[in-house]
């Protein structure tokens, strides 16, 4: 643990040149990934991220055949032509034939990665001096980054970058509805075109920190973590860029850390942690949000339901001091004990009931409660009965649901259209 | 005799993985077949790990154990927090592969595996291999017998339930009107394509394994209509790639594994191309809808 703590500050405190080159590279990687993935994510093609990631790999062994050299620029290059050659060939398989989308991306990825991987090994066996490199682009090595790769990167990246920024409001425009955006005027082939240029280099530059197998995390998870937190698309982007962005130093920290370690997988798992920790704590879909708010409305509805029953104990508010042992109140409805006590334990606290020795009361402020549900409740038979042409026996268990959430404006619009009603279908009052 | 028994080994993986893909490919679960076979890994890694053994039983539970966690995840992502699906399945199992990796990594001192033989295999150690012996007879390397009963298996599973298969394939609310469980099929064929992951594992690796499952069905599709002729047209294209990628690789020599990919992808190239063709001479139409047989 110690040598751990040891290692991370170490390597955060940048001293020295080596350890600079390593972090920033992850950095800039990592961030454009982020940003380029946001819209990966968005238009639903998180599954092209994963060909592209996995086709640029014969890209890099030919670029390095022809070449024999490991210039990146070079590497960059190759990866970006079959990178796109792929995202090609998927659309044109699934256009042209009658094989299905998803059988296309598989095929393509696997048959381009099979061919990558024996152009390695053939390189591998053919022996030149400096092909151990090309190792690192499948599982990512960050330490094998040199100065000239950051600067080169930083280059590309910046160019990315722009090219987002630019068309920033295109890009959201279309990831949302291609249709809508050709209609208000986009130039939607050229955008398609050019985000697609965009994502094929980010993932050619990528692989060097995370490797091709993995290269496609760093386009959907930053992208999927954010969107638990966010519904706007430019919060969304600046999320992705900073979940992606730390995970890919702290990955970059671990493997410096301890020797052997991949770089790549590292970054993965931290950004997988970062999207299981949005998805259950993230503010906007996250589960535990989700789940509180479930709770809340169960517990509205617990109350109305069980005030509901007041109503019409104390004989529609003639009889208010009326008081009430438990037993009357349950064979009123037909609700549980448990469900019961739960109840009124909430009317309790809500000061809608009071309770002295075994005998409940209902206060002002809680039979106005009751009266608003009921109102709600017969609204609403009476306007199924009436525009529905329903049976008045049939009406209740719709109005039973629907009851708890019709808001103040529905319940004036069904007043209004029907009339400021003074009787429901079954000929009771409606309470005001 | 090397020759013989890495082709044979190549045609079992190839052959049993045809007959699953064409399930796949048909359920549009192409995509949930390559995230099983990159997650099987963690749960081969750590049971290597425990055992010490290759090809041995724990390594089919510690398989599909992880084969199974890989579909939890979707199910989360997808169903408990709405995440779309395609997100869903390429978050899980990228997370899963990575814990795989660091694993052998981490156990690198204790497990004799690395990562290239998560990528491809090594097809040509399995000749290699301890030799299954009985009485004075050697019967060939033990991983060619592992390879043959799981096709075995899995043809016996697909030919006992062929038409729930069938049904729950082609067409789920009339799977579901005759009472059939959909979901459990499911489960079935991915239990399936789990355990031929795991056996194919150190003959083809992987990553590799999808193009198996996915590349000979998806060229058969093109040419038939038929669910019977697909499955035999798939086998027909899996073992002929694997006999031709084997030489293609010594001639290259490049990645066996690899190779076979690659002739795979060839041989849907020209297929494809020829279709096509044919289309625009306007001598084959090709309807839309596999019919079920």
């Amino acid at each position: 643990m110690n040598d751990f703590v040891h290692g991370i500050a170490s390597f955060f405190g940048l001293t020295e040149p080596n350890v600079r080159v390593v972090f920033w590279g992850s950095l800039i990687l990592c961030s454009v990934s982020g940003l380029v993935g946001t819209f990966t994510f968005l238009r639903k093609r998180a599954l092209m991220g994963d060909v592209i990631s996995h086709s640029v790999l014969p890209g890099i062994a030919l670029a390095y055949m022809i070449s024999h050299q490991k210039n990146p620029m070079y590497l960059i290059i190759g990866a970006v032509i079959t990178g796109w050659v792929s995202t090609f060939l998927v659309d044109y398989i699934t256009k042209n034939s009658k094989i299905k989308n998803d059988t296309a991306i598989a095929l393509v990825l696997s048959v381009f990665f099979g061919i990558g991987v024996m152009l390695l090994v053939h390189i591998q066996h053919s022996g030149s001096g400096s092909q151990s490199g090309l190792d690192n682009f499948i599982f990512g090595k960050a330490s094998a980054m040199t100065k000239a790769d950051v600067w080169l990167f930083a280059l590309a990246g910046s160019v990315i970058i722009s090219v987002i920024l630019i068309f920033f409001r295109g890009f959201s425009t279309i990831s949302f509805d291609e249709a809508f955006a050709q209609s208000i005027g986009f130039p939607l082939d050229f955008l398609r075109f050019v985000l697609a240029i965009a994502t094929v280099a980010t993932v050619a530059m990528g692989v060097q920190a995370v490797g091709v197998v993995l290269m496609s995390a760093l386009l959907i998870t930053p992208a999927a973590a954010a969107r638990f937190w966010t519904n706007k698309i430019g919060v969304l982007a600046l999320l992705s860029v900073l979940f992606a962005g730390f995970s890919g130093v702290f990955g970059a920290a671990i493997s410096y850390t301890y020797n052997g370690m991949p770089t790549g997988p590292w970054i993965v798992v931290v950004i997988s942690l970062i999207a299981l920790f949005s998805a259950f704590f993230g503010s906007k879909t996250g589960m535990t949000r989700s789940f509180l708010q479930r709770k809340q409305n169960d517990r509205k509805i617990l109350i109305e339901n069980t005030i509901k029953l007041f109503y019409g104990l104390t004989d529609a508010g003639n009889k208010l001091t009326k008081t009430f042992l438990f037993e009357d109140i349950l064979n009123a409805g037909n609700m549980k004990v448990g469900t019961l006590k739960n109840g009124l334990n909430l009317l309790l606290k809500h000061r809608y009931i009071t309770l002295s020795g075994n005998q409940y009361l209902i206060t002002p402020s809680g039979f106005n409660e009751a009266k608003a549900i009921v109102r709600k409740h017969r609204l609403w038979e009476l306007y199924i009965s009436k525009f529905m042409n329903l049976d008045p026996d049939h009406v209740h268990d719709d109005a039973e649901g629907i009851e708890h959430i019709i808001t103040p404006e529905i319940e004036k619009e069904l007043e209004k259209e029907l009339n400021f009603p003074k009787k429901d279908p079954h000929d009771s009052d409606i309470p005001y | 005799m090397l020759d013989f028994w890495t082709i044979l080994t190549a045609i079992l993986v190839a052959t049993s993985s045809a007959i699953l893909g064409s399930f796949l490919i048909m359920r549009k679960m192409a995509m949930v077949g390559d995230a099983i076979s990159h997650a099987v890994l963690p749960g081969i890694v750590i049971a290597y790990w425990l055992t010490q053994s290759r090809a041995s039983f724990p390594i089919l539970i510690g398989a599909a154990a992880s084969g199974l966690l890989v579909t939890a995840f979707i199910q989360f992502f997808n169903k408990k927090v709405k995440l779309q699906q395609d997100a869903s399945i390429g978050i899980s199992y990228t997370f899963l592969f990575s814990i795989g990796i660091i694993l052998i990594s981490v156990f690198s001192n204790d497990v004799d595996l690395d990562q290239d033989c998560v990528l491809h295999g090594d097809i040509a150690q399995v000749s290699q291999g301890a030799e299954l012996i009985v009485g004075q007879l050697s019967l060939g390397p033990n991983q060619v017998w592992i390879l043959a009963a799981n096709l075995v298996l899995v043809v016996l599973a697909v030919v006992l339930a062929y038409h729930k298969l069938i049904i729950t394939t082609f067409d789920e609310s009339f799977a579901a009107a005759l009472g059939l469980n959909v979901v459990l099929w499911q489960y079935y064929l991915m239990a399936g394509v789990s355990i031929t992951t795991v056996v194919s594992f150190q003959s083809v690796g992987a990553v590799l394994v999808i193009a198996f499952l996915v590349g000979p069905p998806a060229t058969a599709y093109l040419i038939t209509t038929r669910f019977r002729d697909l499955l035999m047209y798939a086998i027909i294209f899996g073992t002929s790639a694997s006999v031709f990628g084997y030489y293609f690789a010594v001639w290259i020599d490049g990645s066996i594994a690899g190779a076979i990919a690659a002739v795979i992808g060839l041989q849907f190239a020209v297929v494809f191309a020829i279709v096509r063709f044919k289309k625009r001479a306007g001598e084959v139409t090709t309807p839309e809808k596999l019919p079920i047989s």
